[in-house]
């Protein structure tokens, strides 16, 4: 990038900028004549200056061009008049005079606003462009500097620190032009009009051009500061967020708040100096441009007293000097904020400059190749360094075939995770050569080590999204359809292509379709799903999205054969349940029945809330519910049921500390409320519950909507209360409003609900509690179901749509590195590597996973970086590095051929 | 079963018996109550522990596993404990249980045990005390056994 500001902006602004800078020139002659205008207002028409009479007459708008002396052979001296204008007497005149004055104001005004948004757009683009360069950037980092970066200081940094440069890119050029022309025009005009008027105006605003810029520059010095340390606050509370379990275990929070606090005190410390200078100097600018008019009103007013001047002069000089500190002071500005925005694109250049950055032709997705690798992958005195110049990797060498199973074992630490990342060439070597098939890894694009070859860590990260687009995530290298079907509009996709390109971005559509499938052995979306469900099988995540399938939730109307097959499971199920030894598991959802291991909530609405208007867990605090409750004749019921529960729980929970993990696991109350119901209790004891006030009345009746009769056994739903609650059920669905009763799933028989899981829709009903291993048999029997019907696979689909959360955080952490080893499993590259990637999985998985792993690449190149030596010993070549040095295998010594064990520790057999 | 039936069980439970009704409500309310059909298993020897077992009603039989035979240890009725030596001990299950017939039991978990001690520290003076009864009676067990064997080594 150019290190200079205006060399960047020249060289990307520049035919964009001339347009602006000539519309500028051609709205000065405007502004001049505005300037003039009042003189001849205030001359002609007021004081009758060229009216003799008063019936005399003038022409306006007359237009004649003094023959120059050359010419004047040929005419005559005189004017050459080409249009004698009209005959006007003086009011009139005056009104024309007037008319034109607002005729010019109206044209500067669309000048300004033509120019303003010219410079805007021109502005807006370059952000977008410097935006996206400093992304560019980014993603071009040497993969050890982008460790080392704070993401919270680089995302500040792309987002607000540049923002500035935004705005003052539209104006670099424009803004000193415009501003230097109005500025000068107007002191030509006041020096035309008195020549020491203007010397005068001329004085001052010199005075306040050289004055005020030195005060600023300490100014200046302190905004560097104020940014610097406002970038290491954000970078520091970043820190504090993704340190916050350090810090509760350590109970250091006290030591953090004092580290902001001094951050923070800097940071005022700074801002104070800051607005104490900057409100210094806008009085002296202020005091300066004041001082100007008593020059101007007593040595004008001489003047025009003498007659050396005449008062439509003064008026206009006055009205010029009116005119002149506006443009000065916004130069004065556009100076300051030249230096400013300057600094500002210094300090963030030089974060985005880091040693060693990616070429960018070595990212241009067109480069990659169609032939697989062949040849030998060799080592030749490879090193590399870390930052302090220590040889992690120390000259290492050898060669084996880019098709053959390489385990790399040694002590943790000891180089051998260094040399995978120099493999997948997501590191450098600072010295030696490694080649694939004899060409420098060093000099591969990113297309073809990003395709060729893949790369699993323990450590992987994921982004948020399904599963199933994580899985897609490493086949997404280009656009692979061109088609434009997000953007209906043709006009406005033509737009933003054409936006895209002057702001030098990029032409990839990121609606068309990335997948490459054939990179994954597919053929096209149709045919993916096979290929998933196979890489996921692979490494044995295929039950675990089988039940995160069994735990989500379809819409019935985009799947209505699944919602139909769902049905069908239902029944075959409920027919399994009710075979002896089963028939107790579960307790099946009954129109016309209390289903004692479900909600109070859930008998009452017999469905679940979507939520749209009711909460499931604050159903009483609706007031139309409320009044339903009421006329069911339910609320002082439930206000009774809640006061139990309430006297029960402060019974039970009194004595225990609020953070106590019996309040998250089983009280109805949170332990931060429970104080409140205490009083609540304790006014029971006093007054009547009609007589409560009715926030505590309101406060009661919610409690007893989560209450589960089989699991909280307090003994509260008997016959009469399944009876009331029944009917109530019952006058729900002809009392409540159509929209309420629409933001109601209702469990019925013969429907799909789909604010429920999967699970839930073919149970129809509540596990029964307290039986033993209930949990299991019932999977097991929903097991059977789903394979008698076929519809694991659809329920593995929808499994495939399960969040992984921030970083995949929803997945445990063996889950996790499962999902990555399927990801780089199903692009099908050349070589893969696989850098201690299964250390989260127990040792018996972790075999299975490798045995099946070395089966589907045999005949293709794998590099197993091992965490013990039993790992390695099945693989055709082991490479043990040990303090960055190869050591030559004791168990194969004999069969290698090579010079010497430094440099050559293993040679491949083809 | 109410809540408050099965604190009158738990009430009667010797581990259990001095502590006041509102902390046995606790206890109860804490834990899930568990059946169990003849011939289930409650735990099996060599597993995890992660919980103890009230019996409120049915019978269960205590057997171990030596040398690859079955032995019987003993047959547990209403208001005995099993499966607290475990999670005392944090050690696998030292025998298996099975249910004799219909059982109904109270499921307390290790979390929830071990919080119930801490929070109440007159529980771990209650379980101190049946421990040391049954070392006692281990004991006199012991005496009489070596009382029978000496004899016969003498001879």
């Amino acid at each position: 990038m150019e290190p200079k500001l205006f060399r960047y902006i020249w060289r990307y602004s520049r035919r964009e900028q001339l347009v602006v800078l000539g519309l500028v020139l051609a709205s000065l002659p405007f502004y001049y004549l505005s300037l003039d205008l009042p003189r001849l207002i205030v001359n002609q028409p007021i004081r009758g200056e060229g009216f003799d009479g008063p019936d005399a007459t003038r022409h306006f708008l007359d237009f004649s061009v003094a023959i120059p002396d050359f010419l004047q052979g040929l005419f005559g001296a005189g004017q050459w008049v080409l249009f004698e204008g009209f005959t006007l007497e003086r009011i009139p005149y005056l009104l024309a005079l007037s008319c034109t004055l607002l005729g010019l104001v109206a044209i500067n005004g669309l000048f300004k606003f033509q120019i303003n948004t010219l410079k805007g757009r021109m502005g807006e683009r370059m952000l977008r462009r410097l935006r996206y360069q400093l992304f560019d950037r980014v993603l071009r980092f040497p993969t050890p500097f982008v460790r080392r970066v704070k993401q919270a200081e680089i995302a500040t940094m792309i987002k607000d620190e540049v923002e500035p440069l935004g705005g003052f890119i539209g104006d670099a050029f424009v803004q000193p032009a415009f501003l230097g022309g109005l500025a000068l025009t107007a002191l030509i005009f006041i020096m035309l009009q008195n020549f020491w008027l203007g010397l005068v105006a001329a004085a001052v605003v010199l005075v306040q051009a050289f004055l005020i810029p030195k005060l600023r520059k300490r100014i200046l010095e302190l905004g560097r500061q104020r940014q610097l340390a406002a970038r290491a606050l954000s970078g520091r509370i970043g820190e504090i967020v993704d340190g916050a379990v350090e810090i509760h275990a350590h109970d250091t929070s006290n030591f953090e708040r004092a580290e902001i606090t001094r951050r923070l005190g800097n940071i005022f410390l700074i801002r104070f100096e800051l607005y104490r200078r900057k409100f210094f100097v806008k009085f002296l600018n202020n005091f300066l441009a004041q001082v100007t008019p008593f020059i101007f009103y007593a040595g004008g007013g001489y003047l025009a007293i003498t007659g050396s001047m005449d008062i439509g002069q003064l008026v206009a000089a006055l009205v010029a000097y009116k005119e002149l500190p506006g443009p000065v002071k916004e130069l004065i500005d556009w100076d300051q904020q030249r230096l400013d925005v300057q600094i500002k694109y210094d300090q963030v250049i030089e974060q985005f400059h880091p040693p060693q950055m990616l070429a960018s032709n070595m990212q241009d997705p067109g480069r990659h190749r169609a032939d697989p690798f062949s040849g030998d992958i060799v080592a030749a005195n490879l090193t590399w360094e870390d930052d302090c110049g220590v040889k992690i990797i120390d000259s290492i060498s050898f060669r084996f075939d880019a098709r053959a199973h390489v385990a790399i074992a040694g002590p943790a630490g000891g180089g051998k995770e260094t040399l995978a990342l120099l493999l997948a060439r997501l590191l450098f070597p600072s010295s030696g050569k490694l080649t694939v098939g004899d060409q420098d890894i060093a000099e591969l694009p990113e297309a073809v080590t990003g395709r060729r070859i893949s790369y699993v860590a323990g450590d992987s990260n994921f982004f948020p999204l399904s599963i199933r687009d994580n899985l897609l995530y490493g086949l997404k290298h280009r656009p692979l359809d061109k088609l434009d079907t997000e953007l209906d509009d043709p006009k406005t996709a033509e737009l933003a292509r054409m936006e895209t390109a002057r702001a030098g971005n990029p032409d990839f559509n990121i609606f068309a379709d990335w997948v490459d499938y054939a990179a994954a052995g597919a053929v096209g979306p149709y045919d993916i799903d096979s290929r998933l469900r196979a890489v996921i099988t692979r490494v044995t995540l295929d039950e675990d999205i089988y039940q995160f399938g069994l735990r989500g939730t379809i819409n019935p109307h985009e799947q209505p054969q699944l919602t139909g097959n769902l049905l069908i499971a239902r029944q075959l199920l409920a027919k399994m349940l009710r075979e002896p030894g089963y028939d107790s598991l579960i307790e099946p959802f009954d129109p016309d029945a209390y289903n004692h291991n479900a909600t109070l909530g859930e008998n009452l609405l017999f469905g679940t809330p979507t939520g749209a208007k009711l909460d499931p867990r604050h159903l009483t605090e609706d007031p139309i519910m409320r009044d339903f409750l009421h006329r069911a004749g339910l609320w002082d019921t439930l206000i009774e049921m809640g006061a139990v529960i309430a006297q029960t729980m402060v019974e039970l929970f009194a004595d225990l500390n609020p953070g106590h993990p019996f309040f998250e696991q089983y009280s109805f109350i949170a332990a931060d409320d429970l104080p409140v119901f205490a009083e609540i209790v304790g006014r029971i004891r006093k007054l009547d519950l009609g007589n409560l006030p009715e926030d505590d009345r309101l406060a009661l009746g919610n409690l007893p909507v989560g209450y589960i009769e089989a699991r909280h056994r307090l003994g509260l739903i008997d016959a009469d209360m399944e009876d009331m609650i029944l009917s109530a059920r019952r006058q729900l669905t002809r009392d409540l409003p159509p929209d309420y009763l629409a933001a109601i799933e209702f469990y019925d028989p013969e429907r799909y609900n789909s604010a429920a899981s999967l699970m839930d829709n073919i149970l129809f009903g509540r596990p029964v509690y307290g039986q033993a291993e209930a949990q299991s048999r019932i999977g097991q029997l929903v097991s059977e179901v789903l394979d008698e019907l076929a519809l694991r696979g659809e329920i593995f689909r929808v499994g495939l749509d399960f969040q992984t959360g921030l970083g995949g955080k929803l997945l445990a952490a063996g889950q996790r590195q499962k999902l990555a080893l399927a990801r780089a499993l199903l692009r099908q590259s050349d070589i893969l590597i696989v850098n201690e990637a299964l250390s989260a999985i127990d040792p018996a998985s972790q075999a299975i996973i490798r045995d099946n792993i070395r089966a589907d690449y045999r005949g293709k190149g794998l590099i197993w970086v091992a965490a013990h030596e039993d790992e390695a010993r099945e693989f055709d070549h082991i490479l043990r590095v040990e303090d960055g040095r190869l050591c030559v295998p004791q168990d194969s010594a004999s069969d290698h051929d090579s010079p010497g064990p430094a440099t050559m520790a293993h040679t491949g057999r083809a | 079963m109410s809540l408050n039936d099965e604190v009158e069980t738990l009430r009667k439970v010797p581990l259990f018996r001095g502590i006041e009704p509102a902390k046995l409500k606790l206890l109860a309310f804490t834990s899930e109550r568990t059946t169990f059909e003849a011939g289930q298993y409650l735990m099996r020897q060599g597993e995890d522990a992660s919980c103890a077992y009230l019996i409120i009603e049915g019978e269960a039989e205590i057997t171990r596993e030596i040398n690859g035979q079955s032995v019987f240890v003993a047959a547990l009725g209403a208001n005995n404990f099993v499966g607290e030596m475990a999670i005392l001990m944090d050690q696998p299950r030292s025998a298996t249980v099975c249910a004799k017939s219909q059982l109904c039991t109270l499921k307390i978990t290790k979390d929830c045990f071990f919080q119930l001690i801490d929070d109440f520290p007159r529980i771990a003076i209650e379980l101190m005390r049946v421990l040391a009864q049954r070392l006692e009676t281990t004991t006199a067990d012991l005496i009489r056994a070596r009382s029978i064997d000496t004899p016969a080594a003498g001879n």
